[in-house]
């Protein structure tokens, strides 16, 4: 029973390390490369995306997912709300932006991406 | 602009529209232009319709450059319109219904045959060599349907998972994973398990996959509902407009009609793009865009709109705003952009939802610890239905749709009614405002002053000749009120005569010299400043300013020779529907330049107590601070132009257009009908928005906050009640749903009549 309790706690410890302690990933640098983002199973691939500060970029996606959800891409901070067709890549425009860290998501939070603007 | 960029570089043809291509010799040089490229086969140009088609594998970008680097202008016409966005997410949706009712089936037939003959009283347990086969197959068969109807779940689960996220998904995928895979240790190794606890699971995997999958179908279908609005707006654009090119009138692609085309309008057609109007005289009915019900008419140089719909004439107008920019394409946008933003009340939803679902999994763990340290007999399965009864119950999509689903409806329902609000905050907000500024002029009355009284003083003039001097003095003035009395004279066929000397004397009147004749008009002031003998016309004057008259001095060589008085008129439902406005317990403010007198006179004639007299226009803004500083929630109701300060201080700012202008930045709210009534419909749905919003949010918190520890078993010790996973499964499906059908009775929401 020990040993049982034990392994609760670790997985609990596990979750906890997992999702929220643990540092993400390098983000997609967009200057060196040209990237899509594929919108598909609950996720936006690649998530967190750098981009150059005080330039006009434009980003590219392409839905998969069939879920209603996936179908929106909302940039609260430049009130930017686009529809993404499925199976149809779409280039979205962003303006220029300050340096900084925004999130990207669909209307209900359940896909989030982080763009860095640096 | 966002474009679509689906391999057009591979296509072998490709159409293009060419602007700003105004004769025959322009074909010849675009076509050379697009010949010379390297990879062009051909191009051909079709004049009349202004579009080229280009064979060859070259990209678009390129083609567009050359063009404009002869001169023209080109776009694609591979730009998709909100149509076919609309055609095309409604395709994709329907795909994305029949892939779910498909595994729906699937995964009920096993489900529902295992579910019965558990209820009936089969036993779930293994103990006999047979028994294990016979479970064996069954787990195998469950194996298929997790991959066949719940493949996306557990893709879905492991993709978050190495990406350091968790979601729905995930939820579902560790709690038919668990029972799954419980069952087969059953199956495989019961003699490794206590006797009590070898009971297999298979039904709660095949049912949850199935139930949910439902739930996500319906919920597919009830969504759809939500953007009826945006869709009917849609579905006002026309889709062909008819088009004066070469002399000839010929019927193109609404996408192909340029900046100053000539299109030809029939009784009966839909207007097709925004532009004046050259040729005729019509009416048109506004009211799908305004609310407004009465056809509104229009002769040459009226300004029409896209989508209105033309009722009686043949008109030929000028394209002034097409594609993208018409007023119709605006709304849309902005519509959508508004449906998509979120309201403060959301962001606590949002928090919560980003620790949701790692709680949950802990939760799980936690009671199924609980029940191993602490549960009696078999413990083991009871903690196994426990933590997959806890992890399925959860619902993060609930919370997740609260906000946004009654958000989409409400300023949906709201753009029905002519009214654009640009944001969720500005939704939020509105419905809390407790004290409402109303601007006078323009918004509470006509904003069209008119003549009402000429009191001739000195018997000598006629009143013609009165109105000859004023009307001649006035036609050089800039004051609002001056344009009154020119449309007057007009009306009554008198011409404006030249004059000298004029001079504008700020906050006072005018003068200036007449037919040899020293002319001085305007208010009480000036006349008492120039010495001039009022006499008993003051008690007039005071007469007709009670009467929301504004009263004017003409004096002809210094001396009094009329009062002519003007006012603006009150728009007949402004009365009513500031009723309404107070009715909802909000504290009605009028602002004016007025003189105090004029003010007090219409204040009382609407039902106004508190009024703002004789501000001048840039202190406007100070009034709203004024308000707020008392603690007040203030919306300020203007035009957007004059007022675009105080509007844009203001905890809401209302700008009342004039039919369809929606191009007012400083508003948060635009009114498009010019009545007032939209501006108690406006409060009205956000409150209804709101209330909605709050029902969702509770709803889904408390299913969440009581689902949770039932799930979990904390009713067992008391009553011995544990919940059964297909039971959980079957309320998390339709909790989701729950919320929004919720949002969608907001559709049925109607302004209070009027």
């Amino acid at each position: 029973m020990m040993i049982i309790n034990l392994i609760g706690l670790l997985l609990i410890a596990l979750i906890v390390w997992w999702f929220w302690l643990y540092n993400p990933d390098k983000a997609v640098d967009t200057n060196t490369k040209k990237i899509t983002i594929i919108v598909d199973n609950g996720i936006y691939q690649p998530s967190r995306i750098k981009v150059e500060a005080g330039k006009k970029v434009s980003l590219q996606f392409l839905r998969k997912d069939g879920g209603p959800c996936a179908a929106t891409v909302i940039f609260p901070e430049f009130e930017i709300s686009e529809e993404l067709p499925l199976d149809t890549t779409r280039v979205i425009d962003l303006p220029v932006m300050p340096s900084g860290e925004y999130s990207f998501h669909c209307p209900m939070k359940m896909y989030i991406g982080t763009l860095i603007v640096e | 602009m966002n474009k679509l960029t689906d391999n057009i570089a591979n296509d072998n043809t490709q159409e293009l529209i060419i602007e700003g291509a105004s004769c025959a010799s322009c074909v010849g040089k675009i076509e050379i232009a697009l010949k010379g490229i390297e990879g062009v086969d051909n191009a051909e140009m079709n004049f009349a319709l202004r579009t080229v088609l280009v064979t060859g594998k070259v990209g678009e970008d390129t083609l567009i450059k050359n063009i404009e680097a002869i001169g023209y202008n080109a776009k694609s016409t591979n730009e998709t319109s909100d149509d076919q966005l609309l055609d095309e997410k409604e395709v994709a949706d329907q795909k994305y219904y029949r892939r779910l009712m498909t595994q729906v089936w699937i995964a009920l037939g096993l489900g529902v045959p295992l579910m019965i003959y558990s209820i009936a009283g089969g036993p779930m347990t293994v103990e006999t060599t047979i028994e294990r086969g016979i479970w064996l197959f069954i787990g195998l068969l469950c194996a298929a349907i997790m991959y066949f109807a719940g493949k996306h779940f557990y893709v879905g689960a492991w993709k978050s998972f190495v990406n350091h996220n968790a979601n729905m998904d995930t939820l579902i995928a560790l709690g038919t994973g668990t029972a799954w895979i419980y069952s087969m240790i059953v199956v495989f190794f019961p003699m490794a398990l206590p006797e009590m606890a070898r009971h297999v699971y298979f039904e709660a995997t095949a049912m949850i996959i199935g139930l949910i999958n439902l739930g996500l179908a319906l919920e597919v279908k009830a969504r759809g509902r939500t953007s009826e609005a945006i869709k009917r707006l849609i579905g006002l654009q026309a889709k062909t407009a008819r088009v004066v090119r070469d002399k000839k009138e010929i019927d193109i692609a609404i996408e192909q009609v340029l900046l100053n085309d000539f299109v030809r309008v029939r009784p009966g057609d839909k207007i097709p793009v925004d532009g004046v109007v050259i040729q005729g005289h019509t009416s048109i009915d506004e009211s799908m865009l305004t609310g407004e019900p009465m056809p509104v008419e229009k002769v040459e140089e009226d300004e029409i709109v896209a989508g209105t719909l033309n009722k009686s004439g043949s008109i030929l107008f000028k394209a002034t705003r097409v594609g993208k920019d018409t007023a119709l394409a605006q709304i849309i946008s902005m519509v959508k952009r508004a449906q998509n933003s979120k309201p403060p009340i959301g962001r606590l939803a949002d928090v919560i939802s980003a620790y949701f679902v790692p709680v949950i999994m802990i939760t799980a763990i936690v009671s199924a610890l609980v029940w191993l340290n602490f549960g009696p007999n078999p413990a083991l399965a009871f903690a196994v239905v426990s933590a997959t009864t806890v992890l399925i119950i959860a619902c993060p999509c609930a919370l997740g749709l609260a906000t946004p689903m009654s958000v989409m409806v409400g300023v949906g329902k709201a753009a029905e009614a002519g009214v654009l609000i640009r944001n969720g905050e500005a939704l939020q907000t509105a419905s809390k405002i407790t004290a409402m500024i109303l601007d006078k002029t323009g918004t509470i009355t006509e904003g069209a002053p008119k003549v009402t009284d000429v009191i001739i003083a000195d018997k000598a003039y006629t009143e013609k000749y009165i109105l000859t001097a004023a009307s001649s003095i006035e036609s050089r003035s800039e004051h609002p009120l001056a344009q009154a009395i020119v449309d007057s004279a007009i009306e009554q066929q008198i011409d404006p005569e030249n004059i000298s000397d004029f001079q504008a004397i700020a906050g006072h009147g005018v003068q200036a010299q007449f037919n040899g004749h020293h002319l001085l008009f305007g208010n009480q002031k000036l006349m008492l400043k120039n010495g001039i003998q009022l006499n008993e016309f003051v008690a007039k004057a005071q007469q007709l300013a009670d009467e929301a008259k504004t009263p004017m001095y003409l004096a002809i060589d210094k001396k009094l020779a009329a009062i002519i008085a003007v006012s603006d008129p009150i728009k007949k439902d402004s009365i009513e529907a500031i009723k309404r406005l107070q009715a909802n317990g909000i504290r009605v403010v009028m602002l004016t330049g007025d003189n105090r007198a004029t003010a007090n006179a219409v204040a009382k004639k609407i039902g106004v107590k508190e009024v703002f007299a004789e501000v001048l226009p840039e202190d406007k803004a100070n009034k709203v601070a004024e308000l707020q500083a008392k603690g007040e929630i203030v919306g300020m109701t203007g035009d957007g132009i004059n007022d675009a300060p105080a509007l844009a201080l203001a905890n809401v700012g209302f700008a009342i257009g004039t039919g369809t202008d929606v191009a007012i930045e400083s508003a948060d709210i635009t009114l498009m009908r010019g009545s007032l009534h939209g501006l108690a419909d406006a409060i009205a749905v956000s409150k209804a928005t709101l209330r909605n919003i709050k029902q969702n949010l509770f709803g889904a918190f408390i299913y969440n906050v009581a689902g949770v520890p039932f799930a979990a078993g904390v009713l067992y010790p008391f009553f011995g009640l544990m919940l059964n996973p297909v039971i959980a499964g079957a309320a998390m499906a339709f909790s989701s749903l729950t919320v929004v059908s919720n949002a969608n009775r907001l559709r049925l929401f109607k302004p209070q009549e009027h």
